[in-house]
């Protein structure tokens, strides 16, 4: 039976053993069931590491992850108010954007316009975020962006392409010039016909360094493995050497951890 | 970066290389290569009258040549008729080589013996000079699992190695990110255009290359000097999808055609274009599209940790001919090409699962004997309507061939007709 902690292990492996260190792009992905576990984890596993992050959460309300994240072991709210979390409350702010006089920049603001081409706005906001302060204080270490999620972002009309230049300008930005990582989760929704999100989720999954999908189990419902974990290295430039680049655990979620076990062997089955 | 200094005329020019089209198949994240193997296509048979590889002094559409070599008469001597040339052949390579492109001419010196692209001889003479529009070009095709960027850059390395300008358009990854692997002498060989920092001008700082992707890629065209180049396109994926396909095409070949002008009649030949493609992303539309541009498509997939590449070379006037080779990119981007067609190119079982059989170890007995085989196999379900029923069921049989009911009522049974279930304590 494996550890727990399982995606504690993969981001300390990833960081260890991909050579330059972090500066990294981590893609979660969830098929058929809610990967959201995932986000709650990495959201305190960076703020326990003390890194400066920068939280995209268009899904949830603070509240909700605050609650989860206490769970976790991190206080968002304190978080925020120290400087080491900047949060960005999609829900909330989005109704600002209405209420703005339209010549002040949001990050939301491709919700106001008709046509909107790209998510400049939003990459403005988590540059400026995760801008390095040097004013001698307590400085966090590398910077991390944590988006949840960007299929949303499909379905409030921008197209795939739009999606991939946020991302990839928030790679130049902040994996390679400040070194930090990108947390990003994306759905799957097994549609074949669904072209945008298949684009957007194979174009990431061709930048990223570590995959995480969560998926649900092939026969259904079960109430003690709640799902499966498929766990994939990628070195997007470095030649790989025959190793296990794959790995596959399953899960089952308790209210303050995620206990992993490799498949079949759920303590409930044993 | 300052252009390499021009290659001092060396004997070995670029081959007749087809454009590689490297399609790496398209496996669901996480799934296993080998699940997802192309097609083998067989191989053309070898004729007995072709002589095939045969060695130094073979055909000119070999890919080895003796430098200096005199040109084969067309179509006579060692060479076989056209559309016959045998170089794609995997097998029946005559000489030292056991495969075509594997190995060097022996006066090319300092090269490494598994060329990628072998340099052949001056392929160019005694073979009417394709007037050539066509693109060399050489695409990649990969796929999350199956990543093809270190093959790429095995590839550059080859290039510049072998003595030609290369230029890079990097969009995917930072510079930093793309020379890593490479050792000095290479990356002063390489001309890096930067698209990954700010290809659509967000910053607006006023060092973007200006004129977006496509700007970027006419620019290429526009500073590359007469004489071998080779092109690298990191990736095509990226340019794919920010840029009509159409338009795309044509700057490619805009760029085949731009350097043929400047280079004079050999300088077509001496373009060779690679691009990565990641073939998850594009539908059948521009994928057939690029195809139709490149000569050679290198598809890459694995098994079992292996990666393997299926080539498939379309040259003009040829016969396309697929081949499949195990490779591994080493560290220092070298190219370690392990040859033929694979034995196990089908889904093979897990070796590390034996077949158990699931009745050796328990404390019942599970087997049947023979007799009790028997029994059970001439057994009739009761339900199985075979002809004897049948028979059974036509023949007016008399009364008590149906079953009956006999009911004694006992003293607590209230058999009330109109409510059957009265009886029923609920």
């Amino acid at each position: 039976k494996c550890p727990g902690r399982l995606a504690d292990y993969a981001s300390a492996y990833v960081h260890r053993r991909i050579p330059g260190g972090p500066g990294k792009l981590t893609l979660l992905c969830d098929a058929n069931t809610d990967g959201s576990f995932l986000v709650h984890h990495f959201l305190s596993f960076y703020l326990k590491a003390n890194c400066k992050v920068c939280f995209v959460a268009l899904i949830q309300s603070f509240s909700h992850y605050n609650i989860v994240g206490q769970k976790l072991g991190v206080s968002l709210t304190v978080a925020r108010e120290c400087g080491q979390l900047v949060f960005l409350e999609g829900l909330k702010s989005s109704v600002d954007v209405f209420f703005r006089a339209q010549a002040e920049p949001h990050p939301l603001q491709f919700l106001r316009e008709a046509n909107a081409e790209n998510l400049q706005p939003l990459y403005e906001f988590v540059r400026e975020a995760l801008k390095p302060v040097d004013d001698g204080e307590a400085a966090w270490r590398c910077p991390v962006l944590l988006v949840d999620d960007l299929s949303v972002l499909l379905s409030l009309g921008m197209g795939a392409v739009a999606v991939l230049d946020f991302i990839h300008y928030c790679r130049a930005t902040v994996c390679w010039e400040r070194k930090g990582n990108i947390v990003a989760l994306v759905h799957d929704s097994g549609d074949t016909e669904d072209e945008e999100n298949n684009i957007l989720l194979n174009g990431l999954s061709h930048q990223s360094h570590l995959i995480l999908r969560a998926e649900g189990l092939a026969t259904g419902f079960c109430r003690d493995v709640h799902g499966q974990l498929r766990i994939l290295w990628r070195t997007p430039s470095q030649p790989t050497t025959q190793r296990d680049q794959s790995l596959t655990y399953q899960y089952k979620i308790q209210d303050k951890s995620v206990s992993f076990f490799a498949k079949g062997m759920s303590p409930a089955v044993l | 970066h300052g252009f390499p200094p021009p290659p001092a005329p060396t004997q070995a020019h670029r081959a007749d290389l087809p454009p590689q089209k490297v399609n790496e198949e398209a496996p669901e994240l996480g799934g296993e290569g080998h699940e997802r193997a192309q097609p083998q296509q067989t191989l053309r048979p070898h004729h007995p009258d072709d002589p095939g590889t045969a060695g130094p002094g073979a055909p000119a559409a070999q890919l080895r040549q003796p430098p200096g070599g005199s040109p084969p008469p067309p179509g006579g001597g060692t060479g076989a008729p056209s559309g016959r040339k045998g170089c794609r052949e995997g097998h029946g390579a005559g000489g030292s080589e056991s495969h075509p492109r594997r190995g060097e001419s022996p006066a090319e010196p300092g090269a490494g013996g598994q060329a990628w692209a072998a340099r052949g001889g001056p392929h160019g003479r005694g073979v009417a000079p394709t007037a050539s529009r066509r693109l060399r070009a050489e695409t990649g095709r990969d796929s999350v699992e199956w990543e093809g960027r270190s093959l790429l850059k095995a590839l550059i390395k080859k290039a510049a190695l072998g003595g030609e300008q290369v230029h890079i358009l990097g969009c995917e990854v930072s510079e930093e990110e793309f020379r890593a692997g490479f050792d000095s002498s290479v990356n002063s060989r390489l001309v890096y255009y930067d698209l990954f920092r700010d290809p659509l001008n967000w910053a607006q700082t006023g060092e973007a290359l200006p004129g977006g992707p496509l700007g970027a890629l006419q620019a290429m065209c526009e500073r590359t000097d007469p004489g071998p180049v080779t092109v690298a396109l990191d990736s095509l994926s990226w340019l794919l999808l920010r840029l009509p396909c159409a338009a795309l095409c044509q700057a490619l070949c805009a760029m085949s055609r731009r350097h043929a002008c400047r280079g004079g009649s050999l300088a077509a030949e001496q373009l060779c274009v690679l691009g990565l493609l990641h073939r998850e992303l594009h539908g059948p539309g521009p994928m057939g599209a690029l195809s139709s541009l490149a000569q050679t498509e290198v598809t890459l997939s694995g098994t079992a940790g292996q990666a393997s590449a299926h080539i498939l070379c379309r040259r003009p006037r040829q016969r396309p001919t697929l081949e499949t080779l195990w490779f591994s990119v080493l560290p220092d981007l070298s190219l370690d090409l392990q040859g033929g067609p694979p034995l196990e190119s089908q889904p093979h079982p897990d070796p590390h699962t034996p077949q158990v059989d699931p009745a050796s170890h328990l404390t019942f007995n599970l087997h049947l004997s023979k007799r009790e085989r028997e029994a059970k196999d001439s057994l009739t379900l009761p339900f199985q309507f075979s002809s004897e029923k049948q028979q059974a069921l036509l023949r007016p049989g008399p009364g008590p061939a149906t079953s009956r009911i006999f009911y004694e009522p006992d003293t607590f049974d209230d058999l009330d007709p109109e409510d059957p279930d009265g009886d029923l304590d609920v």
